[in-house]
Formats: C-alpha cells, sequence, structure tokens
C-alpha cells in the first residue's frame, strides 16, 4: 500500500473558496498545541484574541490602526505579484516612506495643514517609489533577481533610518531616545474618538478602491495581467516589459511606502527605531491570502489586525511572547501554500499487488 | 498475430469536456498502427492515459492479456510503453550520452561508463545511426535530437513505442530514414503507435489505422482496407472542407524587399546570413527549410522582435531597417508565431482579452485610461462568429481551448487589422485538417484582397498548394528559389539538406 498524489482536473468552487479559510482554522488548531505548551487554554486565548480586538471602542480602533499600514503595504505588494514580480521589500520601502514624510514634517518649515501633509504624502510615495525602482530598474536591464534586492535593501532602509534617528535627526530634547523630535500639529492626521484611529485609514481604503479600479478596468492594469500572465507574449504583442517592470516595482514601493506616512503622520508623530514590526513581512502573507483582489487585500489586512493586537494582549495576560503571533501567522501562510498543494492535486491510497 | 496492448472501453471526462469517449483498440506485436483524427478527437489525451499521466474514468488497458494500472510515466516505462514527444524531454548543455544514461533505471552512483557507452553503442551500431556521444545536445539538429529521444526509448527495451508527429521537425530525407528505422523495429516485433496528420505517410508507413473521432475510436482498418479519401471522409466526417479559389500573382508591387540581411543568435552564430527575397503584393511566398535554419530569425527580425545585425529591409521602397519608421511599419506586419501557447497568447486570460493583445490601446477599446469592456465584449463575440471559435463559456481562460481553438484566436487577432504583411509560422502544425483548410483559405482570402504572406511551413504539401514561389533556406541562407507547379519534392528535399544550391 502508499499514498500516492495526482493532478485533479476538477476542483470545486466550493473548496476553492473555502480553503482560505479551512487553513486558517487548521492554523488555529496547530497553534493550539503551541498555546497548550505554553500552558494557555487555547479557546480561552482565541476568545481573548476576539474580546480584546473586536469586543470595545476601544479594541476596534486599534485593530483598525493596525489594519491600516497593513493594507497600504498589502496593496502595494499584490500589485507586483500580479505580473509574478516577487516585491518582498515592503518592508524597507515602509521605512523609506517614513523617512521622505519625516524629512518634510521636520525641515519644510511648512505651516498650512493641507499643504504640508500633501508634501509628505508625495515624499514617501517617491522615496518608497525609488527604493522599489531600484530593483525595478535591475531587474529590467541585467535580469537581477528582484526577490534578492528587494529583500537586502529593507535592511538598508531600516538601518538608514536608526543612522539618522541615532545621529543627525535625533531629538535633542529626548533624553537619547532613537527618535526625531515631535512632529508639529500641521504634519499630523486628524485622529477620531479619543483614540489613536486617524485618518489614513480612510485614505487606505480609498487606496484600495483606486487600486481595483486600476487593476480591472485600465489599459494599464490590462497590460500588467498580459505581462504577469504570459510576458513573452506580451513582448511579442510589442509591450515594453521592461518598462512595465520598473513602473510595476516603482508603484509597488510607493503604495507600501505610503504605509510609512501614515505611521510617522497619523500614529507616532516622530520617526523612530522599531516603526514598523514587520508589517512588510505580514503583507506578504496578506497578499498572497488575498489572491489578486484589492478587496480580498483589506478584508485580510483586517484579519491579521485582529491577530495583531489580539495578541498584544495575550502578552498581556498571559505573558505570552508576541513570538507567538508571529508563529502564528507563519502557520497560516504553512496551511495555505498546502491548501493550494490541495487544490490542484488529491491523494489517493493505493493498494499493492497489481504494481509496485 | 498476438496483442500486446488492447485498449477496452476507456472513458476520460474533464470538467465540462468529455475527451475520450469510448475508445477501444488493440496493437498487435510487429505493427506500426497510426492514430489519425482532428484536433480534439483524443489523440494527445489518449496518449496521456497510455503513458500514465492521466488516469482514465473508465475501461481497461490489458497488455499481454493481463489487465494493467498506469499511475505515473514511471509505470508505463516499466511496462515497456515508451514516447517520443513533439516536444523533446532533453537536457540540452549535457552530451547525448548522458541523456541517454539518464533515461536508464538502476544506473548505480558510481557506474562504469564504458559497459554503458558499449550497451548504448550497440543500439547505435545496430540501427546504423551516425550520432557522436560526446557532443552536447544543443549542437545538433533538431532531427538528431529526436533519434536521441527514440534511442532512450531502445536502450530501455521498450517494447511499445508512441511517436507523436515525428516527422514535423524533418526533412523528407530524415523522415524517409525514420521511416526506415520505424520498419525494421516493427520486423523486430517492436510495436509502434503512430500520430501523424499527414496523410501521405500514414498511408506509406501504416499497418493498421484507426479514427479517432470526438472521442471514440471509430474504426480500425488493416492495410489495403482504406485509402486516402476513405480515410479523409472518415476523419472529417460530413464537416465540409471549404472550397476556394487561389488567384496568380500578378508580380506588379513590391510590398518587401529584402537585402543581404544578417541576424546573429545568442551564441553569435549567424541565424540570418547575407539574406535576400523579394516580396510583391498579393504573393504568397512559401519559406520551406528543415527547422532551425534561419526560419525564425527571419520571422523575428521582420516583426520586430530581434535586431539585424546588417543588412536593409526595404518596405515599398521606404527603407525601414533600423529606424522609427520601422516600428510603425511592423504595426502593419501580422505574425502567427512558431510557438503558439508559449509567446501567442495569454493563458489565464480569456478569449476576448487576448483577442485585443495587439490593439489594446487603440481608441476602439478604450476611453481614456479606462478600457472599453462593452466594445471588448463586443469585439469577442464578433470574432467568435466569424473564425468559428469553440470558446466555451463566456470569461473562458484561452489556455482551456483546444490547440486549432487558440490558433484561430491568434489569426483573428493577427488579422483584424487588415495588415499589408503576415508572416505565418508553421501555421497549421498540430492542427487537424479541417483547421488547417480553415487557414488556408484565411491566407487565400488575405492574398485575395492583396495581403502578401510569407509562410514559412515543414508541410510541402501545404507549401506546394498554397504558395506562388517556394525559396529554400539553408543555414540562415536563401539556397533555392522554385516554382511550386514545376519543382518535386525530391527537388526541395535537397535544396533543404543544403546539398545542392539552385
Amino acid at each position: 500500500m502508499k499514498l500516492i498524489s495526482e493532478k485533479r482536473e476538477l476542483t470545486s468552487r466550493l473548496f476553492r473558496i473555502s480553503a482560505p479559510l479551512i487553513s486558517i482554522l487548521v492554523a488555529l488548531f496547530v497553534a493550539g498545541f503551541l498555546l497548550m505548551a505554553a500552558g494557555v487554554n487555547p479557546l480561552l486565548a482565541y476568545l481573548e484574541i476576539f474580546r480584546e480586538s473586536l469586543g470595545s471602542v476601544y479594541g476596534l480602533s486599534e485593530t483598525l490602526v493596525k489594519t491600516t499600514p497593513l493594507i497600504f503595504a498589502s496593496l502595494g505588494v499584490s500589485l507586483a505579484f500580479r505580473m509574478q514580480i516577487w516585491n518582498i521589500g515592503a518592508e524597507g520601502q515602509i521605512y523609506m516612506g517614513a523617512c521622505g514624510a519625516t524629512a518634510v514634517a521636520l525641515f519644510s518649515g511648512i505651516e498650512n495643514h493641507s499643504l504640508m501633509i500633501t508634501a509628505m504624502f508625495l515624499a514617501a510615495f517617491l522615496f518608497g517609489g525609488l527604493w522599489g525602482g531600484v530593483a525595478g530598474v535591475l531587474r529590467a536591464r541585467w535580469q537581477v533577481n528582484e526577490v534578492i534586492v528587494t529583500l537586502l535593501m529593507n535592511y538598508i532602509a531600516i538601518l538608514g533610518v536608526d543612522y539618522l534617528i541615532y545621529g543627525p535627526w535625533k531629538d535633542p530634547k529626548g533624553f537619547n531616545f532613537p527618535l526625531t523630535a515631535q512632529f508639529s500639529e500641521a504634519a499630523r492626521l486628524s485622529e477620531y474618538f479619543d483614540t489613536r484611529f486617524h485618518s489614513g485609514f480612510f485614505l487606505a481604503l480609498f487606496c484600495a478602491l483606486l487600486m481595483y479600479l486600476f487593476m480591472e478596468r485600465t489599459v494599464w492594469g490590462y497590460e500588467i495581467k498580459v505581462i504577469g500572465s504570459n510576458p513573452k507574449a506580451a513582448r511579442y504583442a510589442g509591450m515594453r516589459t521592461g518598462l512595465a517592470i520598473f513602473a510595476v516595482l516603482f508603484l509597488s514601493g510607493a503604495v507600501a511606502g505610503i504605509a510609512g506616512f501614515s505611521e510617522v503622520a497619523g500614529l507616532q508623530h516622530r520617526l523612530q527605531h522599531g516603526l514598523s514590526p514587520g508589517y512588510g513581512y505580514t503583507a506578504i502573507i496578506i497578499a498572497w491570502l488575498a489572491k489578486r483582489s484589492a478587496f480580498g487585500v483589506v478584508i485580510v489586512s483586517f484579519l491579521m489586525g485582529v491577530l495583531l493586537v489580539g495578541g498584544d494582549s495575550l502578552q498581556l495576560s498571559w505573558q505570552l511572547p508576541i513570538a507567538f503571533v508571529y508563529a502564528f501567522q507563519g502557520l497560516i501562510l504553512f496551511f495555505l501554500l498546502a491548501s493550494d498543494f490541495f487544490i490542484h492535486n488529491r491523494l489517493r491510497l493505493i493498494r499493492g499487488g497489481q504494481h509496485a | 498475430m498476438s496483442n500486446l496492448l488492447q485498449i477496452k472501453n476507456i472513458r476520460k471526462t474533464f470538467p465540462g469536456v468529455v475527451a475520450l469517449d469510448t475508445i477501444s483498440l488493440s496493437i498487435a506485436r510487429g505493427e506500426i498502427h497510426t492514430l489519425l483524427g482532428e484536433n480534439g478527437a483524443g489523440k494527445s489525451t489518449l496518449m496521456n492515459v497510455l503513458t500514465g499521466l492521466y488516469r482514465p474514468d473508465r475501461g481497461e488497458i490489458l497488455l499481454d492479456g493481463v489487465s494493467i494500472q498506469l499511475n505515473s510515466p514511471r509505470d508505463s516505462l516499466a511496462m515497456g510503453i515508451g514516447m517520443v514527444h513533439q516536444h523533446f524531454m532533453l537536457v540540452s548543455a549535457h552530451t547525448v550520452f548522458e541523456n541517454i544514461l539518464l533515461a536508464l533505471e538502476g544506473v548505480p552512483n558510481f557506474y562504469s561508463r564504458r559497459t554503458y557507452r558499449q550497451k548504448v553503442q550497440k543500439v547505435l551500431d545496430a540501427f546504423e545511426l551516425d550520432l557522436d556521444l560526446d557532443s552536447p545536445v544543443w549542437k545538433l539538429s533538431i532531427g538528431a535530437q529526436q533519434w536521441i529521444e527514440l534511442i532512450k526509448l531502445l536502450v530501455r527495451d521498450c517494447r511499445l513505442l508512441i511517436l507523436d508527429e515525428p516527422t514535423a521537425v524533418l526533412t523528407p530525407q530524415e523522415s524517409a530514414r525514420l521511416f526506415q528505422v520505424l520498419t525494421r523495429l516493427r520486423d523486430q516485433g517492436k510495436s509502434i503507435l503512430f500520430i501523424s496528420h499527414k496523410m501521405r505517410e500514414v498511408m506509406e508507413i501504416s499497418d493498421r489505422v484507426t479514427v479517432l473521432k470526438k472521442g471514440r475510436s471509430l474504426v480500425s482498418l488493416s492495410r489495403g482496407e482504406y485509402d486516402e479519401s476513405r480515410l479523409a471522409s472518415l476523419m472529417i466526417g460530413e464537416d465540409q472542407i471549404p472550397m476556394w479559389i487561389k488567384p496568380a500573382c500578378k508580380y506588379e508591387q513590391l510590398a518587401l524587399e529584402i537585402k543581404n540581411l544578417s541576424a546573429r543568435n545568442d551564441r553569435g552564430l549567424a541565424d540570418l546570413d547575407n539574406f535576400n527575397m523579394k516580396l510583391y503584393r498579393g504573393q504568397i511566398l512559401g519559406v520551406a527549410g528543415v527547422a532551425g535554419n534561419g526560419q525564425k530569425a527571419l520571422a523575428e527580425v521582420l516583426t520586430g522582435l530581434k535586431e539585424a545585425s546588417s543588412g536593409r529591409i526595404l518596405a515599398e521602397g521606404r527603407d525601414i531597417t533600423n529606424s522609427t519608421a520601422r516600428s510603425s511599419y511592423i504595426a502593419g506586419i501580422a505574425h502567427i508565431p512558431e510557438d503558439r501557447k508559449s509567446i501567442g497568447i495569454a493563458p489565464d486570460m480569456t478569449v476576448g482579452d487576448n483577442l485585443i493583445m495587439k490593439n489594446f490601446a487603440s481608441r476602439a477599446f478604450r476611453r481614456w485610461i479606462f478600457q472599453d469592456r462593452a466594445a471588448i465584449r463586443r469585439n469577442a463575440s464578433a470574432k467568435i462568429n466569424e473564425f468559428a471559435i469553440k470558446a466555451g463559456p463566456d470569461g473562458n481562460p484561452v489556455r482551456y481551448l483546444s490547440g486549432g481553438n487558440i490558433q484561430k484566436v491568434i489569426i483573428a487577432r493577427e488579422l483584424s487589422e487588415k495588415p499589408a504583411v503576415l508572416v505565418a509560422l508553421y501555421p497549421t502544425r498540430g492542427l487537424d485538417i479541417g483547421s488547417a483548410e480553415y487557414v488556408h483559405k484565411v491566407i487565400i482570402d488575405g492574398a485575395n484582397q492583396g495581403m502578401s504572406t510569407i509562410l514559412i511551413s515543414e508541410d510541402l504539401d501545404e507549401l506546394l498548394k498554397l504558395s506562388d514561389q517556394i525559396v529554400v533556406m539553408f543555414r540562415g541562407r536563401l539556397v533555392g528559389c522554385v516554382d511550386p507547379q514545376a519543382t518535386t519534392r525530391e527537388e526541395i528535399g535537397l535544396l533543404m539538406s543544403g546539398e545542392v544550391q539552385s
């Protein structure tokens, strides 16, 4: 007897749609053992996650605060995914976006609120875009693998920002902490309900809508899809694939860069060490989970926000390390990839006898 | 004669498609058995069942009278069923010997090179094949690469050899050589399952022919029971072959002139070497040659996918070799590529989206920066009707279509802008007779309206039937130019092999 896998020709629609949900459930199940090993009742822990992240105005606002940068970064990553370009550098692009926005906030001297916010936004867009664009040029002109370039450039961006806030940009009145001076009122997004919830969230939703229109309705979106589906055919049809690769990586980085803008202008009001706790990497998981849809990105980002906020509270109630949340994210991605396999293949048990 | 392999009532369905309905046939020891059928008749599916890639829903396969289960290509090979695919499965950087070694089961990690070399050499000698075992595969001609595939099966002692359109890439002389070997193999008791669209070959080599139609095995006929017209009518059935009249080219207006054109390939070798050619308005110029003698480079330079290294291209007298004028002119050249699946379509996108790939940015399908989805849909249904494309349900990705229908999608797209010049590479390769006739009709219709066609093909019958003039390419040069009315297959064959120049 042996177990073999074979290609499935037919996959039911139901299975295809429910596969991500099933993989999350299986991940919850397996993570339950991790929790038990830490001496925590998994059911209570999961209940706590949902209660803390959704059960109060404060919890919900915190969830949306975490959802916001995730939406931006995931939109950026998924845009590149559509063209079969793998942007692993959203984390670095977030830092660069934040860096650009901070430079404007600290040194431009603009006093008008809308002008200041617009300038910060554009700076973040540009900085993030250029950071992604470098990988774009390298890939388009010299076929340098964009995965490696974007990944390594994360370190450059994060350490570069560290240099600034430990050095030239350090707040002289900041008791030597690695952070810049606080932004002026003009450089802050509006906050609501006495919480940390800020208007960056609405910008993120608007951005998702734009991304949807861009991909599904415009001529450029069509071009990106053709190139993603078959780059040779695109070249043969006269499309300028090199330019498109650069443009997409630029745009991908730029949108991720907006996350940096939204974080410093809406939440932290300064540039500081550890500005993003890995949003850029979580974005890769989200983009994968959401498959191709901009709206999917919004929903999955929200779920991840729930998990992050709930995970924080686990730290407080049970002294669980935050690593648990990342382990859980890893499990989800793992089972999701596995579910992809099961969507396309099925296992069959073969009884021995007629052949070995 | 006893049966080696028996296939009984095989059925195989895919979502929404019955690929094989009921297929029954038997292959005797020591016979060459030909499978004949239109595209979509189920030949490829049946091959894939026999090589263990697909598992039938129903039915039975008997080998030596014993029911067998084929769960993977490995199983099939273990039972002595081997296949030479249309697309070779060779590691091109490795040598011939290494490639053959890969096919052998149970080679120990530290093997005796000499023993295995002798084993391979013995097979080569047995068939008087002249192959350099130490040459890397990429250096060899397509014909030689096909020999490697065949030898891989022979060293494994396969009892049933499946050959999927093996002559598509060969010169007439090479084909004749292959047939000699196949006949010899048959006489030694091997069974051969042969797939071809070329009626002449089928008539020449088959001991028995099984006609497939719409997933059913219609009938198996032994030699003597069939002739060409009987087979054709069985295969096509009641479908009408379109009739057309071919106009004689007037040779008045020059459409395209190529002077001393050279182009290099990635290894710096000449793909096109001092190539000269004239194309007139309304002319169908056939280009014959063994695959890999510069035909593809010619098409690519003309359509702007490749740069010329020297020489000139004149379009209606204007030099368009390397100027901006070229890109605008190129826009007016339609191109049916050689490899339709890998460069002709975006497989995950819909038929409608694929039909506008070349002119997606034109005003007809665009409003400002947005696509005009309604116009794209209208265009799709118009083209689907006009070219009789079996496109399946709305929004069906083009990769679900059969080869013939994918080709129709490409042709519909390429001809939609009323091009002045059509460059068609092997436009009917792998198509069934009905679809091929349709492609021919489109080319002739175009010629009637003044379109000039460069028809690159390996099918001499097709070239002889359509062309006003046939030029022959060898190693990137034009080695001959013949009148299809006055030439013979042998003459063209000799030119193709580079042995004579006319």
